[in-house]
């Protein structure tokens, strides 16, 4: 816990930028104390907690210290950093109401200050995989108990009474024998004196007196600034001297540039400079295509000027990449066999002796993010240290790429975190920022990035293409006794590694090997599939496209055996079980099966509860239907009923959807509904339109006339979500991307139930009209 | 030399009249609660309110706006209380809240043309503005709530 003489100094973004060059300061030098208290991970006291998670695993793992998360000011106002980036979770609220709640804290009186990236100092802050709640929902506690026990601490000496007699309550440290009090302003010099607590030794909350955890009446901290254009994005930072840049980049991933002629550019108004920007070999992880950039005073001056550059690209390559053909290869290596990822029983031999085998092969296509902020960067190079105001998601991990990019020490690189406008993984990948740090480089002068729609639809790090192709043999009496399922997609790990043509575990592990059906013989394979684009994390991955194949075929399977969609689900699941695949080393989201096993009790549950509050099984008007999936993902489990009315001329309504989410110990339930009302959105906007083409190795889509994505007039009329109630001692789990994977299959399995018509290829487009 | 007045205030401009308006505002007079989303009137983030009509400034040329009165997010309202706005933070509408500046604007063209729109004139008049995030479950009652207090 720190302590700031004076909190004026923190209000506003822009200011913040200084604050925490003030807030460093307070901690190393204006208290005194030296260094950080950094504990390695992992942290966790087995004592406090029933589950260990992966956070101690992660780059960096997890810092508990309550000097680097808090700062206590004399008039009693609290700042609590935000260490992970927000990109409309709620995470820059939920985070710091942790720390609020277990530190006795009162909401109205904290301040949230976003941390720069820097890992080492604040642990992982690679905001990805819906991991925040999940990997700090205990640390933040821990920091909270530490602060609160060092205020109590103080309290206790400058009264001279034990610290067992004293308790902090909202905001003040009381002594009820003698009913004093001392409000935490009061005591935060002190406080700030007193040494850390050891965490094993940290006297946590009693659950139930929580006021804001599991409660959601606390509105996120950027709600009046939203609302009023004041909250700061990555476009909206503005230096003094700094210029506009737009890039003209290769059309072709790992195409170069030829010649380029700069004239007529130069003449627009605005336009001051036309540079050459350095680009990379594909692939190259995040590193920049490279391309020409139009220097401006303005960002409409610069579009105008690259609009009028004559550029000549050699496509490489990629340049015969073709959806269409490729496509067909897939399909083709799907009837094939593959790299065997899981097998138990004999699913050859199951499938050959069975009744009946229902056949379902499930198309998906490349998706682009496109968060409404498109990527856009500020950097300020100044000799060999760098500064970057962008909204990204993994701020660690850009400073290293920075470094790295400019060839200078991490230590002079600040990488500061703007709200994100979205980022859906699309941020993650931090190209952008390192144009810019280039540009500036170069430049001499501070250069903001800004990408277009079209440059963000045609050179984003799309979702893979797939095909899942599923046998499931049924006996006589229409049990399943064989499941074969083959997933073939080009890789993420593409983007690394040049030629990587199998899945990477933690692909696998997202719906394909992790299959929680109880059937006795299994074979899931996985046929290769090269890359031939930048294939990059969309939100919940390749759980789309599994949860896609493999609860269509429930529904498939059903409809072969004439029995209700939920039933053959429930049937499936089987018992109440852990479901331990035979697998080595199965990737679990990175966590330890242990505290996050596969529970089909929790699976069941969600189906149960969705079909109770969701009306399953109930009468629907003439061209209405209902459809059900649940799947585990990012170790939640959901499930979601859609209604659809088709009407004659095969135009989809959506007049309900019902979700039930067990995430275990959750902070923030508003929240949770918002990402979840979300989820059904982006569900129905990929499995409506959602697709990305290639001909020629180029995109063919530019922006949202043709990459559609969901309107307000074609949105689910209601979209009602149910939260289990954890019990005491349940891990939580993601929240974030969990959401989308079951939507497309229960709006399919629902227009199946309305129109008779199985759609297995996504996007919907035009299928029910045809 | 443009002359425009942004939020009650008189501005001018002499550089290119073909400069959208969305980059004037942004980049030049330095208002960035108006964002851009994709530069072809298709997203709606860029909305702000001339006269009293709702406009996309990224296809609208600050020479169309000459001699007009423009109202951006930062104007609506001097404390942020415009009704549309209150009724947003009362239905904690926004997620990443990039598209909700474009939203609150177009929101508030409506009801001033239409004060008690339906649900279906709602989800209509609002169907031009792209939520990615997918608050328009919330967007839809704010707009209603906005309108009718309840």
């Amino acid at each position: 816990m720190n302590f700031i003489d004076n909190p004026e100094k923190l209000r506003g973004f822009e200011k913040s930028i200084r604050v925490e060059k003030i807030s460093r300061r307070s901690i190393l030098k204006g208290l005194g104390i030296t260094g950080g208290f950094v504990l390695a991970a992992p942290v966790m006291s087995r004592q406090a907690f029933a589950y260990e998670t992966g956070a101690g695993k992660m780059p960096h793992g997890v810092v508990v210290d309550p000097r680097v998360f808090v700062a206590v000011a004399p008039d009693g106002t609290v700042t609590i950093l935000a260490h992970r980036a927000e990109m409309g979770t709620g995470v820059r609220t939920s985070l710091p109401l942790i720390v609020a709640e277990e530190m006795e804290a009162d909401w109205s009186r904290v301040k949230v200050e976003q941390a720069h990236g820097d890992e080492v100092k604040f642990g992982n802050q690679d905001t990805d995989g819906s991991r925040s709640t999940r990997h700090y929902l205990i640390p933040m506690r821990q920091i909270g108990a530490s602060a609160r026990t060092m205020l109590e601490q103080a309290a206790a000496k400058r009264w001279g009474v034990p610290a067992t007699e004293v308790k902090a309550v909202n905001h003040e440290v009381v002594h009820s024998a003698t009913s004093r009090k001392l409000g935490f302003g009061e005591l935060a010099a002190d406080a700030a004196r007193e040494s850390v607590p050891s965490i094993e030794g940290l006297k946590l909350k009693d659950p139930k007196d929580f006021r804001y955890l599991g409660k959601g009446q606390i509105g996120i901290v950027d709600l009046h600034d939203i609302t009023t254009g004041k909250a700061r994005y990555g476009a909206d930072v503005r230096l003094p001297g700094m210029k506009y840049a737009v890039i003209a980049r290769p059309p072709v991933t790992g195409g170069k540039l030829v010649s380029f002629d700069p004239d007529a550019a130069l003449k627009v108004p605005g336009v001051e400079k036309v540079m050459q920007v350095r680009g990379w070999p594909w692939p190259s992880k995040f590193q920049p295509l490279g391309g020409v950039a139009v220097i401006a005073r303005n960002t409409g001056a610069a579009i105008k000027g690259r609009d009028a550059l004559k550029l000549t690209w050699d496509d490489g390559a990629n340049g015969k990449y073709d959806s269409v053909a490729y496509r067909k290869e897939l399909e083709e290596a799907s009837r094939k066999p593959g790299l065997v990822v899981r097998q138990e029983g004999d699913a050859d031999t199951a499938l050959k002796g069975a009744d009946k085998v229902v056949v379902g092969e499930y198309y998906l296509p490349h998706l682009a993010h496109v968060s409404m902020e498109p990527p856009v960067a500020v950097a300020d190079v100044k000799g060999d240290k760098a500064e970057i105001w962008a909204p990204v998601q993994s701020p660690g991990g850009t400073r290293e790429d920075v470094a790295k990019t400019l060839g200078v020490p991490e230590g002079n690189v600040t990488v500061n975190v703007t709200l994100l406008g979205g980022g859906f993984g699309r941020k993650s990948k931090c190209d952008f920022a390192l144009e810019a740090a280039l540009l500036s480089k170069e430049l001499g002068a501070p250069v903001k990035v800004q990408w277009t729609r079209e440059d963000d639809v045609r050179h984003d790090f799309l979702h893979t293409v797939s095909v899942e192709r599923i046998e499931a043999g049924l006996d006589k009496s229409g049990k399943v006794i064989a499941w074969r399922h083959r997933s073939v997609a080009p890789t993420i790990a593409s983007t690394f590694a040049a030629g990587a043509k199998n899945e990477a575990p933690f692909e696998l592990g997202m719906g394909l090997v992790d299959m929680p059906f109880e059937i006795a013989n299994i074979s899931c394979e996985n046929p290769e599939a090269a890359a031939f684009t930048r294939i990059g994390w969309f939100r919940s991955v390749s759980n789309i496209p599994r949860a896609f194949a493999v609860q269509s075929m429930v529904g498939e399977i059903a409809h072969a055996t004439g029995r209700d969609q939920k039933e053959t689900l429930l049937a499936l699941i089987g018992s109440p079980r852990i479901v331990k695949p035979a697998v080595k080393d199965m990737w679990n989201y990175g966590e330890p099966l242990d505290s996050y096993p596969i529970d089909t009790a929790r699976l069941r549950k969600v189906v149960e509860l969705v079909a109770e509050k969701g009306g399953w099984g109930r009468q629907v008007p003439k061209g209405h239907g209902l459809g059900i999936a649940v799947h585990r993902s990012f170790v939640s489990y959901i499930a979601t009923i859609v209604e659809v009315a088709v009407d004659d001329k095969g135009k989809l309504t959506v007049p309900r959807v019902d979700t039930a989410i067990d995430c275990g110990t959750y902070v923030n339930p508003e929240r949770i509904a918002s990402q979840i009302e979300g989820a059904a959105i982006m569900g129905l906007s990929l499995a409506k339109y959602g697709e990305i083409t290639f001909k020629d190795g180029k995109v063919q889509q530019k922006n949202f006339d043709d990459f559609q994505v969901l309107r307000m007039d074609e949105s689910p009329a209601v979209t009602n979500v149910y939260i289990v109630p954890p019990g005491p001692d349940t891990p939580p789990s993601g929240v974030g991307e969990p959401g989308v994977p079951p939507f497309a299959p229960a709006l399919m399995n629902a227009i199946f139930a309305a129109t008779g018509k199985r759609i297995r290829n996504l996007p919907l487009g035009k299928q029910l009209e045809a | 030399m443009i002359k425009v007045k942004i939020n009650g205030q008189e501005q001018s401009w002499d550089g290119d009249p073909d400069l959208p308006l969305l980059w004037f505002l942004r980049d030049e007079a330095g208002l960035t609660g108006t964002k851009f989303g994709c530069g072809q009137a298709l997203c709606g983030a860029c909305t702000v309110i001339v006269d009293k009509e709702a406009v996309r400034s990224c296809i609208t040329s600050i020479n169309d706006v000459a001699g007009r009165e423009v109202t951006t997010i930062e104007g609506l309202h001097p404390n942020g209380d415009h009704p549309v706005q209150k009724a947003w933070r009362q239905l904690n509408v926004p997620q990443c809240g990039f598209c909700q500046a474009g939203q609150i604007m177009q929101a508030a063209a409506l009801l001033m043309d239409n004060p008690k729109p339906s649900h279906d004139q709602i989800r209509e008049g609002m169907s031009g503005n792209i939520c990615r995030c997918g608050c328009y479950q919330r967007i839809e009652n704010a707009v209603h709530l906005a309108s009718t207090g309840v």
